[in-house]
């Protein structure tokens, strides 16, 4: 069955449908991972986008019970060159294509990935539609200009826990985590350390998540343009926003697991994993307030920051790997550190 | 931290003739260090015994030495010239012998001269089994199981614990005879009392069997700021039993997810750590229980390798060039990627193709060699190919070996059941035809993996090339008109040739019906980073894809 990717500004790929039948439409935007295809289609943070991924073999390990990062894929779509026909790996359960069926995701194979990440990456993220029923292309490139995109969107609230649970029941420190849209291994490296934790939803009042007298709070990942969230959201970007500072949209985003990032205090370069479309803007911090601790090598952006008086800290890229590497586990340690000096 | 400004003259030691088990990859990495360390300043002092090669052209070093790569030799030069230091770790073993040799001897000592990128404790710790396993052991990674017995009774209880199938290795053996691999107790007896009697010790080692695990490479740069990065990972079609250099070799791995990846990566990281290596390269092998996902490390080779090289041109990130940088002082976010030029070094390529390398053997010029495929290297050179799929990469590469496959053929004489199982079992130069040999004539995926352990995607692979000979037989009518049908044949790799041969047709007639529907080759970048940055410097590779990328 013929399947079809049409972008806003007119360009339309044909290819093969898998997953599941339909239409949907998103955010295009591609991520040069290699492997971990069954943790970027759980990372609630692609909620609202396409994803090309740039790796042109994909479901060669079928799908597990383990690697998820949430209950279920939340991305719009998933595009690659070549669907595997089979599942090989010990401890696969089952292939993509059933998996993304079972989802109602719709996927598309057979597609220049290549070409339509350099596409992407000279025109910028922009909005699409994929669709195996409408094959018209005039009228799917017309629905793709039309559809909301997400610049001014808040997602969070879709992808947030509906009330709030524990995912640690027990554990020296308490933490509670605001799920703007939170990977499980966020949860699981906390868990791992000796912290209690608790998961709020992400319009969770002050009031409710300090009743549970948390030792310290993690703001997490999460979809969306952090300009139009309210209230406590995507970590980094929200705290450079209650900082005094701005967030912007990257052209086409970091989305790899191959990001190389200078930890400033001790100049040690980090291969990090990154999935992020918005940026803090390096020139709006206070820097009197704030202190740079992490830049990305290959632009020079902003990654990571600390206030000078409150123990607060963050970064944008992703220390709970999954996928990805963790040469960034440390920042958890770094947490518990923190903790415990407020402790005494 | 800038380049080192206390030495100004370093030796390299080239990797001498040409033999099987070491051939020009290593006048490639030699070449590509003497430029690097020439282009930085500094003098190059240059030995290798071998005139034939690139290496040794009067302008790649300051001084260079034809003479043969042993200690007394490269003593006198080193005592003639007085380098400040040695770089051991691009010529292969035969430098990293040689230098550790001249390291025991004392004469860098003597002529105070230091070793950069690994030292002489260094190459110990990689190379001596026992100092290796406690090293593993120590930083809490798994090997095969081990255990030394000085009596059959011994012996037995060892078997015991571990299981078969086990290798049995007799200690101190004249010519390292007396030992082999046991499936069974009977074969068990049988050689370890020969290795027992073989043994000026009366010892054999009892290792456990990783024999039809799968294999894995990474391969690893450090710099003096300890920052480390992974350049390229390896999965060998070919289960542990063959040697890596006789086995076909695909990049980057396919069959891991990202958990069991980041677990070998996490573990190469410690091994390059562990073992001490300062700068540069190093190429660490590990075998993955197919069945358990257990993870054990083979070995770990301090110095750029066969599959530096290899995956230097599978990624774009030149090894060589770079862990020469490395040795002198500057660290991975000094040194710029040359493709990109806006990112640095600091990084790990990511690719968006496959590349698989097969080996070149000729047996032919070997009369009464055995052929069978061991844990000895057979092969005499290899072809590397680059695709949009493992099935276009193979056919490609299988079409480069010049032995007059025009991808993946058939077998040109039908074998007999027992040959076609003994084939499949035994691995051999000619096992990829005899694979296709077993799937055309209706042998189930299952059972040939259960022959020969080829993990069973690879296996798939074949399986869906052959899909498509068949469609293509089943359309000769319609594949000369039909841009769709042709187009499907030439991304699964199929050459004008092997077409016109399944349509009874001839080369010229498929390529001028195919240039007739504007379904030409396309050129896609090597640019170590998946087209997230425009690239400079690249290379191309050969495709059938929707967009080429050729500026010529």
């Amino acid at each position: 069955m013929k399947a079809y990717l049409a972008l806003e500004d007119g360009v339309v790929f044909e290819g093969k449908a898998f997953g599941c039948k339909g239409l949907s439409e998103g955010e295009i935007v591609f991520n040069t991972s290699m492997a971990g295809y069954q943790e970027i289609l759980t990372d609630p943070s692609y909620k609202g986008q396409i994803i090309c991924m740039t790796y042109p073999l994909i479901g060669n390990y079928g799908i597990n019970t383990e690697d998820f990062e949430s209950l279920r894929p939340h991305c719009s779509g998933f595009v690659v060159k070549e669907l595997s026909g089979v599942a090989s790996n010990w401890r696969a359960g089952g292939t993509l294509s059933s998996f993304l069926n079972k989802h109602k995701i719709i996927g598309i194979e057979g597609i220049d990935t290549r070409a339509l990440t350099k596409h992407i990456r000279d025109q910028g993220a922009m909005k699409a539609v994929i669709s195996t029923t409408i094959t018209n292309k005039t009228k799917l490139i017309k629905m793709a200009k039309d559809s909301l995109g997400l610049v001014g969107r808040d997602l969070v609230k879709e992808v947030t826990c509906k009330k709030a649970y524990e995912f640690n029941k027990s554990g020296k420190y308490k933490v509670a985590v605001i799920d703007c849209g939170a990977k499980y291994n966020i949860m699981r490296e906390l868990a791992k350390r000796n912290c209690k934790v608790r998961v709020f939803p992400a319009n969770s009042s002050a009031k409710d998540i300090l009743s549970s007298k948390p030792d310290g709070l993690m703001l997490s990942n999460g979809p969306g343009d952090p300009a139009a969230v309210t209230y406590v959201c995507l970590g980094h970007q929200m705290l450079g926003l209650a900082l005094g500072g701005k967030t912007y949209k990257l052209k086409f985003g970091h989305r790899g697991a191959n990001q190389p990032v200078m930890n400033l205090s001790n100049r040690k370069v980090e291969i990090t994993s990154q999935n992020h479309g918005f940026c803090v803007d390096i020139d709006s911090i206070d820097k009197d307030k704030v202190e740079i601790t992490h830049i990305n090598l290959n632009d020079k952006t902003l990654e990571g920051f600390r206030h000078k008086k409150y123990p607060v800290f963050c970064v944008q890229y992703h220390p709970e790997a999954s996928p990805g590497p963790n040469d960034s586990k440390y920042l958890f340690d770094e947490f518990i550190k923190l903790m415990k000096g407020s402790h005494a | 931290m800038p380049k080192r400004t206390d030495i100004k003259s370093i030796l390299i030691i080239g990797s001498g003739p040409i033999v099987i088990g070491q051939a020009c990859e290593f006048d490639y990495s030699g070449a590509q260090a003497c430029k690097a360390l020439k282009a930085e300043g500094y003098k190059v002092i240059l030995v290798n015994s071998n005139p034939a090669t690139i290496m040794t052209d009067p302008e790649m070093a300051d001084r260079t030495y034809i003479e043969p790569i042993i200690p007394e030799f490269v003593e006198k030069i080193i005592e003639k010239e007085r380098p400040d230091a040695v770089l051991p770790t691009l010529g292969g073993q035969t430098a990293l012998n040689c230098a550790f040799q001249l390291a025991e001897m004392g004469v860098f000592k003597k002529y105070n001269v230091e070793m950069i990128g690994a030292n002489a404790e260094v190459i110990k710790k990689a190379e001596d089994r026992e100092l290796f396993k406690k090293a593993m052991q120590k930083i809490g990674l798994d090997l095969p199981k081990s255990k030394r017995a000085h009596s059959l009774k011994e012996a037995k209880q060892v078997a015991k614990e571990i299981g078969f199938p086990l290798i049995i290795r007799p200690s101190f053996t004249l010519g390292g005879t007396g030992g082999g691999a046991a499936f069974n107790i009977q074969e068990f007896e049988t050689i370890v009392e020969r290795g027992l009697e073989a043994s000026m010790l009366s010892e054999v080692l009892i290792e456990e069997s990783v024999a039809g695990w799968k294999e894995f490479e990474m391969e690893v740069m450090r710099d003096l700021a300890d920052n480390v990065v992974i350049i390229c990972s390896i999965e060998n079609f070919d289960p542990m039993g063959v040697h890596t250099g006789d086995s076909i070799t695909v990049a980057p791995a396919q069959t891991l997810t990202d958990k069991e990846f980041q677990l070998m990566r996490d573990a190469s990281i410690a091994v390059i750590r562990e073992i001490g290596v300062d700068t540069g390269g190093s190429n660490i092998q590990f075998a993955v229980h197919p069945d358990t996902g257990r993870m054990v490390i083979i070995e770990m080779n301090p110095r750029v390798s066969r599959s530096s090289a290899l995956a230097s041109k599978a990624t774009g990130f030149p090894i060589a060039k770079i862990a020469a940088k490395l040795a002198v002082g500057y660290t991975l976010d000094e040194i710029p990627n040359d493709i990109t030029q806006v990112t640095p070094a600091s990084f790990e390529p990511t690719i968006d193709y496959c590349v698989v390398k097969i080996p070149r053997f000729t047996f032919e010029k070997f009369p009464g060699a055995d052929q069978t495929l061991t844990i000895s290297m057979k092969s005499v050179g290899e072809t590397m190919a680059i695709g949009r799929t493992f099935k276009e990469a193979l056919q490609k590469g299988l079409r480069g070996l010049e032995i007059s496959a025009a991808g993946f053929d058939d077998l040109k004489f039908k074998p007999t059941v027992a040959e076609l199982n003994n084939k499949l079992k035994y691995p051999c130069a000619e096992r990829i035809f005899y694979l296709k040999y077993a799937i055309k004539s209706g042998m189930s995926i299952n059972k040939i993996y259960d022959i020969t352990k080829i993990d069973k995607w690879f296996l798939n692979n074949l399986k869906e090339i052959i899909e498509v000979e068949s469609f293509i037989k089943k359309n000769k009518k319609k594949i000369l008109k039909n841009p769709s049908i042709m187009r499907k044949a030439k991304e699964n790799g199929f050459s004008d040739i092997q077409i016109a041969r399944l349509i009874g047709s001839d080369e010229v007639s498929v390529y001028s019906a195919r240039e007739k529907m504007g379904l030409k080759v396309s050129f896609k970048l090597v640019d170590t980073c998946a087209a997230e940055f425009p690239a400079f410097t690249p290379y191309y590779y050969s495709t059938y894809e929707l967009e080429d990328e050729c500026r010529a």
